[in-house]
């Protein structure tokens, strides 16, 4: 516990600093947020508008006491509101958690199905014809861009063959499997060779030897030793894949349409919607620093050899 | 014992090898592209940028192998032209970020204490960072372009070599060699340079062989996403986003400059595996 204490306290300021980037940053890049604002809206602003509105916005105070006022709301949960729709941030973006959560969800139980028994067949039988194919197949969707994957995955299987909608109206099992697919193809690609590389290096430890000398079943040892040491490395990747997930994949989201998060910060980004774009700076920030503190206890939990004192190597 | 270890020497002498033959081959198509990309202008057979509307949208054939997109341009050329914007970036990228990683992460190994703490905070923030944002960030203050992209991914990818170095140059600094070349009087500067940076190197290569595929399809992304490379900039990951709308009637124009960056990315991993098992046949 006291362990966890400490590490929530180094990534602390790692968080505020964040904050300070991200406020400094779309300051210097929005050079005049009301102008930009007055942009979307369409409105031709007299001087005098654009003087009030800056007067409310608090946009004549001096940069730091800018960053503490919007600092304080941001604690409060108050993110303003957005330029673009005039709606609460907050709220429009915790709208926007479920559909990139159940992507985030069907992808990665994709992946897992795909990537870790495919991992072990590849290793078990390494150097064989099936080991070659496994890795050809997860050579090819290592070297796929994903926006090319979803382009293919549109093509031929909404369009050629018309299984899917094009572009799903709302979040579903149908309008899931493209998306979903397309994330898990690189995905399981990337894991398949991790987890075929750490059962490999378990393989050829000598508990495995010995143990095969004492009559234990090949299986039994798969399964029970060597699954089980090199779950610390599939966890940590896992951990790692849904952290970025979570983060919306931008470019698969806005392909296929898919109303979340990574979607909103592509159309924030866009629009020049900094409110929004500091929400989901704030979000990416959450996510690095608890996945971050999540594979620690990982590693921890797995393997009491690392030092509770948490040195960083 | 004696003809058992002869014959893995000798098999292990195929996969040597059979391995420099895959390190020529491969190694001999990335200098293909790279020299592709270089003289992209001389080997396109249209102008890329020559628009004309009356051939607007023809499927490939003889005349335009990959067909022509909506203003009449040849695609072949456009990919041939992309090909320089997408390869040249891309390995100036990780020229770049393996060189000032390394560097960063050589100092702060060395040097520990304070110096390292903060950069090493500093390598934390920029990982949290959404590279999007910083993206649109370093749009919003240079101006449009590929450059924005790769600065954006430079600045969210080089920690990933400042780890790695650092880690290694810890490991390094307790061996006995080093103290050795210490007390023969060496500077800090020459051990860094001259004894640590040599033998941690490998790894480093490595490292920045395998990232050329994923930054250069992290590159097209964001020009695919307007965040990169601008129309009518013959990129291809721009030059798939403008095509997107035509996918249904047209796919030519958004799948020729897709199979390219695939077959680009392809070639490069390719080599990196090799370079990997080349230098460290353990793996």
């Amino acid at each position: 516990m006291k362990y966890v204490g400490k590490r929530i306290l180094q990534l602390l300021p790692i968080l505020l600093a964040i904050t300070f980037l991200s406020f400094g940053m779309m300051r210097i890049a929005g050079s005049d947020v009301v102008e930009q604002k007055m942009l979307n809206t369409g409105a031709a602003a007299s001087d005098e508008v654009i003087e009030k509105a800056r007067r409310e916005l608090g946009l004549d105070k001096p940069f730091l006491v800018q960053y503490f006022v919007w600092l304080g709301r941001l604690l409060k949960g108050d993110m303003g509101t957005s330029y673009v729709s005039g709606k609460k941030v907050f709220e429009l973006f915790v709208s926007r958690l479920p559909a990139t959560l159940l992507l985030t969800a069907v992808s990665i139980l994709l992946t897992i199905a795909v990537s870790i028994p495919l991992g072990i067949v590849s290793a078990v039988f390494r150097d064989t014809a099936l080991d070659y194919i496994i890795r050809f197949f997860s050579f090819i969707g290592n070297s796929m861009p994903n926006f090319f994957v979803s382009l293919v995955l549109m093509y031929v299987l909404a369009i050629r063959l018309r299984l899917f909608p094009v572009i799903s109206r709302e979040p579903g099992l149908k309008s899931v499997t493209m998306p979903a697919v397309t994330l898990a193809i690189a995905m399981s690609a990337k894991y398949l060779r991790q987890v075929r590389a750490a059962i490999l290096e378990e393989l050829g430890k000598d508990y495995v030897d010995g143990a095969r000398a004492r009559g234990v079943h090949f299986l039994v040892i798969l399964w029970f030793s060597v699954m089980r040491s090199s779950l610390l490395t599939i966890i940590t990747l896992l951990a790692l894949s849904i952290g970025s997930l979570l983060g919306g994949t931008a470019i698969v989201e806005s392909i296929f349409m898919w109303d979340g998060v990574g979607k909103l910060a592509v159309d924030a980004i866009h629009m020049r919607d900094y409110p929004m774009i500091q929400a989901y700076v704030m979000w990416m920030a959450i996510i690095y620093v608890t996945v971050n503190l999540i594979t620690d206890l990982c590693y921890q939990l797995l393997d009491p050899r690392i030092r509770l004192s948490g040195g960083e190597r | 014992m004696s003809r058992v270890g002869a014959k893995r020497a000798r098999v292990q002498g195929m996969k040597k090898d059979y391995l420099k033959i895959r390190l020529f081959l491969f190694s001999a198509l990335a200098v293909l592209l790279i020299l592709g990309a270089l003289f992209s202008e001389q080997i396109c057979p249209c102008d890329p940028y020559g628009q004309d509307l009356a051939k607007a949208l023809q499927a490939p054939n003889p005349g335009h192998l990959m067909g022509t997109d909506a203003y009449g341009r040849d695609m072949l050329s456009r990919v041939i032209a992309g090909s320089k914007v997408s390869i040249l970036s891309t390995l100036s990228l990780v020229a770049f970020i393996a060189v000032f990683g390394t560097a960063a992460g050589v100092f702060c190994g060395y040097v520990e204490g304070l110096p390292d703490s903060v950069l090493m905070r500093i390598s934390d923030l920029c990982l949290a960072f959404p590279g999007l944002v910083f993206a649109l960030a370093v749009a919003a203050i240079l101006g449009g372009g590929v450059l924005n992209a790769a600065i954006a991914l430079a600045a969210i990818s080089w920690p990933k070599y400042a780890r790695l170095a650092r880690s290694r140059t810890l490991e390094m600094k307790g061996r006995s060699f080093i103290e050795a070349a210490f007390l023969s009087g060496d500077t800090d500067l020459q051990l860094m340079t001259r004894h640590i940076l040599p033998n941690i190197a490998g790894p480093i290569l490595v490292t920045a062989m395998l990232d050329i595929g994923t930054m250069m399809m992290e590159l097209a992304g964001l020009s695919f996403l307007g965040l990169g490379a601008q129309p009518p900039t013959a990129e291809w990951g721009s030059m798939m986003s403008s095509g997107r709308s035509m996918l249904q009637t047209y796919p030519w124009v958004v799948l020729s400059p897709g199979l390219a960056v695939f077959a680009t990315v392809a070639v490069f991993n390719l080599l990196g595996d090799t370079v990997r098992d080349y230098l460290d046949p353990g793996q």
